[in-house]
């Protein structure tokens, strides 16, 4: 396993990162948080499914059905043994991260939480972690409460562990942060939270594409990630759930597949996983996503993580040398490839749309994460965030960039 | 540079002509677009005939909705009512002289809605006010 990233194969294996926007304007990919790009082994995969083997999975006794099942559960398997998990089984598929959290909520929490229970999240939430609760508050009169964020991007976890003494059900919180970047002590919370008797949920949508993660390391009850976000399709995600939760859950959608039998007046649920996996999956997205694993398994993830350290430490220190720039979140070592950042003076979507005359991609907003905006009385950012195809050279550009903002908006 | 910021585009944007808020006026409404934390609040002073004689717009946000707002308020002055509510994105992209894909042309697009909800007595400005 290599433990530095052979950069130049990397950009060879991106084919979008040889485009130019415009004559003379070479594409900068900065918003891997949003989506990354796909390697040429994923689109590879996804059109050989559709080429060589294309069946609906399950039941099939056909060679492709049976080409097929084998290729989706082979991506099952594989996606386990990135995350650690102890079995494929506690793998199910989703369409994303959005709704593996989603079917913890209607499933797990509905089953298990009554009115004036209590769920702990944090202010520094996507959107993706804060509704699904929001509306399991409003639906059964759950309570939620919130790790406060410090000025600094970190999680105040005195504020925590006094949470905790209010016996919450569940807590439920990002492994890292797609605004601040932040690295959440992941292991040391699930642990506080086990201690107060609380099932842990992590949202693992930056930290499976950007860390190692190992869900037995970390005692996490629920992960859940998207498999966009790290090399992967659009349409699949994946939860991975301890296994004696998943069992007693109730099932989520119904329909085919999730089902052992079916009478015309009930139904018995078929086993883990495909118990919350009702009707056709996304297959050849699923090809798609063992392709990205096993590419990120070969690069290895310490040296991924250690690589976008490097770029973001390297990000921190050229953007802080701006007047007017302030970026938000900890500083490099708390946090992964992610720099969001104000500049005094000038709307982010200005700033974006002036980067993107010079092919730079960055996204402005409140990325999914309004109330952590608004804790920082800030409405929007512009985050710049980086992967294993970004370089240093890629840093200085969006500088440069920055710069020529500022000279229009002088 | 480009044509989204073109000079009279950074220019409204720093020097608007229009920009604050009438007291006392005839119309005010309010609006957010909150994808990007923009805010406008825009209001009207009319005569005896019902013209607007006054226009005024305050918030925030962007180069492109600030000087689109601006740009508006400038061209219903002396305009009367109807002539407001019959105003569509186009009249917009005219006083901007310049096209806009579909994420900013929402920014554009927030000032008129807002003036045109005010001038219809809405309560809410819908984006088909617009359409």
């Amino acid at each position: 396993m290599p433990q530095t990233l052979d950069i130049l194969q990397a950009l060879r294996d991106f084919p979008i990162l040889g485009r130019e926007l415009r004559p003379g304007v070479p594409l900068v990919y900065l918003d891997s948080t949003a989506t990354t790009q796909k390697p040429l082994a994923v689109l590879a995969a996804m059109d050989e499914f559709y080429r060589r083997s294309n069946a609906n999975i399950h039941r099939g006794v056909h060679t492709l059905a049976e080409e097929a099942t084998a290729l989706y559960e082979g991506a099952r398997q594989r996606v386990a043994d990135f995350i650690h998990a102890p079995s494929a089984r506690q793998v199910i598929f989703t369409r994303n991260a959005t709704e593996s959290i989603n079917l913890v909520a209607y499933t797990w929490a509905r089953a298990n939480l009554k009115a004036g229970d209590l769920v702990i999240l944090t202010e520094m939430e996507h959107h993706s972690n804060l509704v699904p609760w929001h509306m399991l508050a409003a639906e059964r009169g759950v309570d939620l409460d919130f790790i406060p964020v410090t000025d600094d991007g970190l999680l105040d976890l005195d504020a925590y562990r006094l949470l905790l003494e209010r016996g919450p059900k569940l807590v439920a919180f990002a492994h890292m942060s797609n605004v601040l970047g932040t690295i959440n002590p992941a292991a040391e919370m699930v642990r506080l939270a086990h201690e107060a008797g609380a099932v842990a949920l992590l949202d693992g949508a930056q930290s499976v594409p950007h860390l190692p993660v190992d869900v037995q390391a970390l005692d996490a009850d629920f992960l859940a990630f998207s498999a966009h976000k790290m090399l992967g399709p659009t349409g699949i995600g994946a939860l991975y759930g301890r296994q004696e939760l998943l069992e007693a859950m109730p099932p989520f959608l119904g329909g085919g597949d999730m089902i052992k039998s079916v009478k015309l007046r009930s139904f018995a649920p078929n086993s883990l996983p495909h118990k919350f996996e009702a009707g056709t999956p996304a297959i050849a997205e699923a090809a798609g996503f063992a392709a990205a694993v096993e590419y990120l398994a070969h690069l290895g993830m310490e040296a991924v993580a250690d690589y976008e350290h490097k770029l973001i430490a390297y990000a921190l220190e050229r953007l802080e040398e701006i007047p007017g720039v302030k970026v938000f979140g900890p500083a490099a070592d708390r946090k992964g490839g992610v720099a969001s950042f104000t500049l005094e003076g000038v709307h982010p979507h200005d700033v974006a749309q002036i980067l993107d005359r010079d092919g730079i991609a960055v996204r402005a907003g409140h990325h999914c994460a309004q109330p952590l905006h608004e804790k920082f009385g800030i409405p929007a950012t512009t985050r710049a965030s980086f992967y294993i195809y970004n370089t240093e050279a890629d840093v200085d550009k969006l500088v440069d960039g920055i710069y020529k903002v500022k000279k229009i908006f002088g | 540079m480009d044509d989204l910021y073109r000079d009279q585009i950074i220019d409204r944007y720093k020097n608007p002509h229009h920009r604050g808020r009438l007291d006392p006026h005839d119309i005010r409404f309010e609006d957010d677009n909150p994808l990007c934390g923009d805010h406008i609040e825009v209001t009207l002073r009319l005569d005896g005939e019902g013209k607007v004689t006054e226009a005024a717009f305050d918030g925030r946000g962007c180069a492109i909705s600030q000087a689109a707002a601006d740009l508006l308020m400038e061209s219903v002055v002396g305009s009367s009512l109807d002539d407001v509510k019959a105003l569509d994105k186009q009249h917009l992209l005219d006083l901007l002289g310049i096209d806009l894909g579909p994420v900013r042309l929402k920014c554009a697009l927030l000032s008129l809605k807002a003036l045109k909800a005010g001038v219809y007595g809405l309560g809410e400005a819908s984006d088909d006010l617009v359409e």
